[in-house]
Parts: C-alpha cells; structure tokens; sequence
C-alpha cells in the first residue's frame, strides 16, 4: 500500500495535474480572500472558502479523473492487480496520495486567518473548523470521484461524470425544494426508490423471481402504509434527502459557527461507502 | 506447482477459456501454443489473478488465486502482453516501485534491482524515462519488473513480439538463463519460437486444451501413420508387381511425376516401419530405387493439424 501511495503521490506532480489542482485552487482562493477579506474587510476566512466552492467542483475531478481510469486504460493496474497487494490496498493507496495533494492547499489556507489576525480580530476557531470540514467534504469528493474514474477507461467521461454529482451534491438544497410534499407524492417517491434498488439488485444477481418478489411485497406495504395513515409520507421525501445534504454541514459551520457533528460523520460514512464502491467495481470487472 | 482445474471463462456469450486443465511442474519451461484467439493470453490472465474466472481454479502451490490471493500472487511473475509501464517514470524508480509492490525487503531492493537490470542489460537506460524507450527496451523493463523478487513461476505472454531478431535470440537466451532456477511459462502463437526454448507444449485451440506433451512426444504420438515414397525408374506395372509381394502395405497410390519416373506413396498400418522390406524386395528383383523417405510429421503439421479441427479435444486420447 505504501509502495502505491508514494508512486502515486509523486506522478501527480509528474503529470503536472497535482501542481496544476493546487495552484488553481489556492490561486482561486487568494482571489477571494483578497475580495471578501481583504477589500470588504469580513473578519471570516470562512466566507472565503464558501465562495471557492464552486471552483472546487471544477477542481476536484482534475485531481480524480485519471486515478483509476488511466491506469486501465494503459494496463498498469496488470502490474497492481498481479501483485501480492489486495485490491483494497490499492484502492486506499491511491486514495490517500490524491487525499495528500488536496492537504497541501488546505494546509496553505491555514495561512489566511493569521494574516486577518494582524489586520484587525480573526476568528481562528470558527476558520481553522471551517477548514477542517471543507477538508473533509473535499475527502468525500475525492472518493466520489475515484469511484467514477473505476468505472470508465476515460479520463475525460470520468472527470464530466465526477463534475456532474458534484454539481448535484452542491445544488442539492435548492433541488429539494422542488420535491413534492404531499402524501401520494412521497409514496410515489419511495416506490420509485423501491424500484430502483429492485433494478440494482437485479443488475447484481440476475435473479428475476427475487427482484419481482422484493418488487411485489414492497409495493404492496407501500400501499397498505398509505391506506392505513397516508400522512406518514407527507413531505417524506424532502426528510429522507435533507439528510444527504452534504454541503450544509460545511455551510452551517461556515456561515453560523455550528459544527453539526452528525454531518461530519455522514461524510466519513460516505468517505467509506464510495471507497468499498470502488474496491466492488474493480472486483466486478474482473469476473464480467 | 501452478494446476489449473477446469477452468472456464466467458464474456458475454463468447466461451474464451473452455474446461481448461492442465499442471505446471517446477523446473521445466512451458509453451503455450495456440493461434491468434486461442486463449491463451486470458488463460495467463487468469493464472495470475488479474482476471476472475467463471468456472474452475487456478492453484500456485495448493494456494487458490483468488482466496488466498496475496500468498499464492507472490510466487508468480507475470509479464502481460504489453509490459504495465508508467511511461513518467524512470526505469530505475519504476523497477524500485515494482520491487517494493512485490515486497522486497528494504535491505535489498537497491541491490536486486540493481542486478536484474545488469541480468536483462538495460543498466545503461536506468536514469531515462520509458516513454523514451524503444520497444526492446520497453519490454526488457517489462521482463525486469516479471523477474523482480525471483518468483518461483514466471509467466511470459508473447515476450518476444514486435522485437527484432538480435534481440529474440538476447530474450530466448535470458528465458534458458532464467530457467534454470525458475519455471518458466510463455505463450506464442508462433511455433518455431515455442520449440525453440521449451521442454514442454500446450497446445490450445478456441479455450481448449487440444495436447500437452514434450516435442518429442507429440511428434511420436501424430506420425504413427507416416506414409513411404519411393521413386524408382520401373513402370508402374512392374512396381506394382514388387510391391505386392511385400506383406503389410495396406494402400499403394501413384503421383505424377518426371517422365520415365514412377513415383508411390505406400501407406501401412500405424507404427509398421517398412522401409527395410520394401528395399529388400526391389534388391531381390535387381531393380533400384532412386529415392525412398518417410515422410514424419513435423510439430508445425502436428499444431496445423490439432488448430484447425475446430478445437476438438485430442487431449484425452494422447
């Protein structure tokens, strides 16, 4: 594992992709720290990495895209996958060599809150937390994109497929509000939820009596559950996706200085989850 | 040891590998001979734990490949069709990196790699980055990086493609150096390069085993029914009268040939060598033969002949 982090780590600043995610990003930065800091005088480095954001969703699948992908595409992973090393091992090597380039530019942001402290009161506490969960977001970022970049032999799908969840994840507040509230709605929701997994477990075991079964019997709860008390799934569905709610845990901690712990330890969960994703995806492939 | 144990795989509807078995023993080196499409690269894929297969095991020294992977991984090398290289990487930190996957300890990484790279003579190339290197160098580097940490197997698929002849002949050389203390396993569906460096030929054909013995036997085993041409310059009726009198020729046919020259091809039952008898009766008649040879079959005949039947399993009646 050792031995991929550090080859990894270095090819990033080879390939010139690690250099260029961290110049961009902190280039970015300093942008913003200069507007809102600087020129408007917030004491908050907070505001500032609020306002990088976005760029981050540009940057993080340049940092992603090729972890996996290119690997497969000029068959180095033959040389990974033939040696004594498991594929999860690999896959958290590569993990934490892009997890160390993305440190780099967070470590840099610690700078800013010092340089507001001369000019005037900094905030450390609220800045250095705001730094933290903005790290660790980017960390659940990276897995998402890792496991994309599994799935493809191209670096350009991966990096357009990595950008798109994240654009997703980053306007998922303002999409929730478009999800219906009433009762029929939510049970329509959930048997759309229902029929999905149905479809990916079928996907998973070619099994068409269990996947019609699971199907069936969850329909039939469904509908019994809204005869019984159809308010149960009044605004259910608005409930059950708030919770994915990635980017307000770093927003709260940003803007209102509330460290929302069961946030953060969504994003470690998900950190998890995408990484055994990606191990899965690299196992199927070998046996498809 | 490597047994491979019904091994079966399939993409999609496509059947590559078909019921495949076979065992590797330690010392020998092996041949893997099939056309292009046989096989063979997905059945060396598959032995060294880079693809999963659909039916069957792969056992290196009683550990399976997929189960106890990183135990039965470590006594394998494998040099895939094209060499895994990190074009951005210099040849010498590509084979540290290699060595430190493969778990050589620390202590003797720098002088291990240092000695292979002298073994597959790129020692010279060892600061330049392998993008910049010829294809010959390219698949040296490969071939270092598949002997790195001395694994008891090597596996070699295709090693000598695209190379040119100076360099076949330096790779042939290093796969009989290397043999000496390893089992070697190569693939190529070129059969003078096979019999040229291996004690031992698997033949596949469309994923399945079609014969697996030493040259020799496999020449002994498919020239049983060897046919006799003779040429002499009596008519043909005349032949014909001498050769009916020697016991055993089951077929006599005539092909054209120079005038004044009559020309048969005797056939016999399987394994009847009767050159002496045939000299005897044409000396009893004071008559001479211009020419007489039994025509062998040669190990090119023999893979012809097993590749282009459709694949049919020969193996079990060898």
């Amino acid at each position: 594992m050792l031995a991929i982090y550090k080859r990894e780590f270095k090819s990033y600043f080879y390939s010139m992709t690690g250099s260029i995610f961290i110049a961009f990003l902190t280039f970015m930065t300093g942008i913003y720290f200069m507007a809102y800091n600087l020129n408007n005088g917030y004491p908050y480095f907070s505001y500032s990495l609020e306002g990088v954001m976005f760029i981050f969703l540009v940057a993080v699948p340049i940092l992603t895209m090729r972890s996996f992908s290119e690997e497969r595409r000029s068959r180095t992973d033959q040389l990974l996958l033939t040696s004594p090393v498991s594929v999860g091992k690999m896959v958290m090597g590569k993990y934490f060599a892009m997890v160390t380039v993305f440190l780099i530019p967070c470590v840099l942001f610690c700078a800013y809150p010092l340089i507001i402290s001369t000019q005037g009161t900094a905030y450390f506490k609220n800045d250095y937390t705001s730094i933290l969960v903005f790290f660790l977001l980017g960390c659940v970022y990276i897995a998402i994109g890792s496991f994309i970049s599994a799935m493809t032999e191209s670096q350009i799908i991966a990096a357009i497929g990595t950008f798109g969840v994240l654009m997703v994840i980053y306007l998922w507040d303002g999409l929730l509000s478009f999800l219906p509230s009433s009762a029929f709605g939510g049970m329509a929701g959930i048997w759309m939820m229902l029929t999905l997994c149905v479809l990916f477990v079928y996907n998973m075991t070619k099994n068409g009596l269990l996947s019609v079964g699971i199907e069936g019997i969850g329909t039939i709860v469904l509908i019994v559950i809204y005869v019984v008390d159809s308010s149960l799934y009044e605004g259910i569905l608005s409930t059950i996706f708030e919770k994915f709610a990635l980017v307000s845990t770093f927003t709260s901690v940003a803007e209102n200085n509330l460290l929302d712990i069961g946030g953060v330890v969504m994003y470690l969960t998900l950190i998890g989850v995408f990484l055994f994703l990606t191990v899965q995806s690299i196992q199927k492939r070998r046996f498809s | 040891m490597i047994e491979v144990n019904g091994l079966v795989k399939k993409y999609g509807s496509h059947t590559a590998v078909d019921h495949l078995n076979f065992r590797i023993e330690k010392g020998h080196i092996y041949g893997l001979l099939g056309p292009n499409g046989a096989g063979k690269s997905t059945t060396m894929n598959i032995m060294t734990g880079y693809l999963g297969a659909t039916e069957g095991e792969v056992l290196i020294n009683g550990h399976d490949i997929l189960k106890e992977s990183e135990l039965a991984k470590k006594s394998v090398g494998y040099l895939p069709e094209m060499p895994p290289l990190y074009m951005d990487m210099k040849v010498q930190e590509y084979l540290m990196f290699a060595a430190e996957l493969k778990k050589v300890k620390k202590a003797d990484r720098k002088a291990e790699v240092k000695k292979i790279m002298k073994m597959v003579r790129i020692y010279d190339v060892r600061e330049r980055l392998i993008k910049n290197l010829s294809k010959g160098y390219r698949q040296r580097v490969g071939l270092a990086q598949a002997v790195l940490g001395f694994p008891e197997t090597i596996i070699l698929d295709e090693p000598t493609v695209g190379l040119d002849p100076k360099q076949i002949i330096e790779i042939r050389e290093l796969i009989r150096e290397l043999a000496k203390d390893h089992t070697v396993i190569l693939s190529s569906h070129i059969l003078a390069e096979i019999r040229e460096v291996c004690d031992y030929i698997i033949i596949i054909s469309q994923g399945k085993l079609v014969a697996s013995d030493t040259p020799e036997n496999l020449e002994k085993k498919f020239s049983g029914n060897a046919p006799t041409e003779i040429e002499t310059r009596l008519l043909p009726e005349k032949t014909e009268e001498i050769l009916s009198r020697i016991p055993g020729i089951q077929k006599v046919s005539y092909l054209s040939s120079d005038p004044g020259i009559t020309r048969a091809v005797i056939e016999t039952k399987e394994d009847v060598d009767i050159r002496e008898e045939i000299f005897r009766a044409f000396a009893r008649e004071d008559s001479a033969l211009i020419s007489m040879y039994r025509k062998q079959n040669t190990l090119e005949d023999i893979f012809l002949q097993l590749t282009q039947e459709g694949g049919r399993p020969h193996a079990g009646n060898l």
